[in-house]
């Protein structure tokens, strides 16, 4: 590093970049690939239409997903850099919406370990069937130690908070690491491991019995739920969320790019295995239901469930009930740990970027401030006996008034504002083999923001009306309200502090030689 | 399972995951301009 004598500030150190396209691609798949697609698309598919929901799944997948993961890569190429300074390069008022998405990560990063960590430590269980025939009291009164009532307790859990702290230092260590050593390869032996372990569960599902019924309860179509706007609504907010699109990941991911990556063809490969995924959890997952449903003599529909309750709850049951229960258990926790892995890596590198960028830091400076920040921060709340309400209520109100808003804002900025669509468009399609024209720009401009209005307002009305899961109303108001608000002042603040002399925003010899390039390929 | 479940089991995984087989198609097509490829590798750790 050069002395701080030197009159012009010192080169900074060249942007990192994946070293093949293959390796963007599985990061990509990797960071899309979460807990989201093995216990929620399976529920969120049932629930609204079964085999029907297919319909409005690829409307959205293909209307709203894709083109707003096409906006996000155009963003992040073009302007090579973190989300607050590729927003910021892209027009000096669009930064704080960079930042916004920063600070939703931060939040995501600290609750999203703790389930991480959970899923290890089931792994585990998964040998003895620790959970024994209790699986529900096991989970929150055993393992969890759950408080009767929500709060902000200090009284740490150690079965959870060694897993977690155990799951932080793996994860600063591929952090440090970099894009290449670090994200790169964990992505290349994650991703492929995780495949290989879902589908062996799939299989060994597939052939427990009652396995048909739980299939015919997810594929049998209900035609009349394509008249009902909420089922349509269901699908437009699963893609959303599913895609890791509007927060930053796919922004930062595609700036560590080479400058000629085909952006499209990329992406719909994303997209597409992102949904072959979904697909095989949904049959994974219903297949193990039905034969949870049979062997309790119970109707599928009563034994249905999502989330937490799907993953820690009748999850541990069927393991218990099934044959060679302890590999049915490994495999799928296993499946959680690594998927959710490759999310948090993605989720993570959105802070280290914009810090990188902003300060004008190395790597593993960058790196180790912003994981240790992170991690203390999900060691010192989550794993308590009250750090369930904590991780509910901020999942809930990131998801609704971090990523919808956040993603909401986002598009109508840069559409109807500052009218960024043509630029983007243009670049897209300069260095991509599916081009992205007017229908694109209709889609992004137009169909994306009234399903995203739909979805806010929604969620708006459902948490003002009642408070959320009857928790005390300072309790969702500093941590529910309060946090959402308080990301937005934040990122505004952030905004406000100057960039540092050594940061890129200043001196980027690499960015500016790539927009001569540019203009000069457009002249020609 | 009843016949209209298979089809939709069959449906479903036809078009997501022939979408995902006709997208690698496409990239398989347009392999990497490995002429464009930096110069200088990026600096790292």
């Amino acid at each position: 590093m050069s002395s701080s004598s030197s009159a012009r500030p010192s080169a900074p150190v060249k942007r990192e970049t994946f070293s093949s396209r293959r390796l963007f691609i599985l990061s990509a798949i990797g960071s899309a690939v979460g807990l989201g697609n093995i216990w929620r698309f399976p529920y969120i598919a049932y629930d609204n239409g079964g085999g029907a929901f297919l319909i409005p799944y690829l409307m959205a997948l293909l209307t709203a997903g894709i083109p707003l993961l096409f906006l996000d890569y155009a963003v992040g190429h073009k302007f090579r850099g973190s989300a607050p300074l590729a927003y910021r390069r892209l027009h000096r008022a669009a930064e704080p919406l960079g930042w916004w998405q920063v600070l939703v990560c931060f939040v995501i990063a600290a609750y999203y370990a703790v389930i991480i960590a959970w899923s290890l430590m089931y792994m585990i269980f998964s040998f003895t069937k620790a959970w024994g025939d209790d699986a529900e009291g096991f989970f929150f009164g055993n393992f969890l130690a759950v408080a009767e009532a929500p709060g902000l307790g200090f009284e740490f859990v150690p079965s959870v908070f060694f897993p977690l702290l155990l799951i932080w230092a793996a994860v600063i260590a591929i952090m440090v690491a970099g894009i290449r050593k670090g994200i790169s390869r964990a992505n290349a032996v994650l991703l492929p491991l995780l495949m290989v372990m879902f589908l062996l569960l799939v299989v060994q599902s597939l052939f427990l019995p009652g396995a048909a019924d739980g299939l015919n309860a997810f594929f049998t179509p209900d035609w009349s739920a394509l008249g009902n706007p909420s089922v349509w609504a269901a699908a437009y907010g699963h893609i959303f969320f599913s895609l890791s699109v509007g927060y930053g990941i796919m922004v930062t991911y595609s700036s560590y790019l080479k400058r000629r990556t085909d952006l499209t063809g990329s992406g719909m490969v994303v997209a597409f295995s992102n949904s072959g995924f979904e697909i095989l959890a949904g049959i994974g997952v219903f297949a193990a239901l039905g034969f949870m449903a049979q062997a309790s003599q119970a109707a599928v529909d009563e034994v249905v469930t999502q989330g937490i309750g799907l993953a820690f709850i009748a999850f541990p049951t069927i393991v218990s009930q099934a044959p060679f229960g302890a590999l049915m258990g490994v495999l799928f926790f296993g499946s959680l740990v690594f998927a959710g892995i490759t999310s948090l890596i993605s989720v993570l590198e959105v802070i280290v970027a914009a810090v990188q960028d902003k300060l004008g830091w190395g790597r593993v400076q960058a790196s180790v401030v912003v994981s240790v920040l992170v991690a203390a921060v999900s060691l010192g709340l989550f794993p308590t006996a009250t750090g369930l309400y904590l991780l509910d209520t901020s999942d809930a109100f990131v998801n609704s008034f971090g990523i919808t808003l956040g993603a909401l804002v986002t598009v109508v900025v840069l559409a109807w504002f500052l009218r960024k669509l043509p630029l983007l468009s243009a670049h897209l399609n300069r260095i991509s083999t599916i081009k992205m024209r007017r229908t694109w720009m209709v889609l992004v401009a137009g169909i994306v923001p009234l399903a995203l209005i739909y979805m806010v307002a929604n969620e708006f009305i459902s948490k003002v009306s009642t408070t959320y899961e009857g928790y005390p109303d300072w309790f969702v108001g500093i941590f529910g309200w309060g946090m959402a608000g308080g990301l937005i002042v934040l990122a505004l603040v952030l905004t406000f502090i100057p960039w540092s002399s050594r940061s890129k925003a200043h001196h980027d010899p690499e960015y500016d030689a790539v927009v001569a390039n540019e203009a000069k390929e457009t002249a020609l | 399972m009843t016949p209209i479940a298979i089809i939709m089991m069959i449906i479903a995984i036809v078009t997501v995951w022939g979408g995902l087989v006709l997208a690698l198609v496409n990239l398989q097509k347009h392999p990497e301009d490995e002429g464009a490829l930096p110069e200088e590798q990026a600096w790292e750790l």
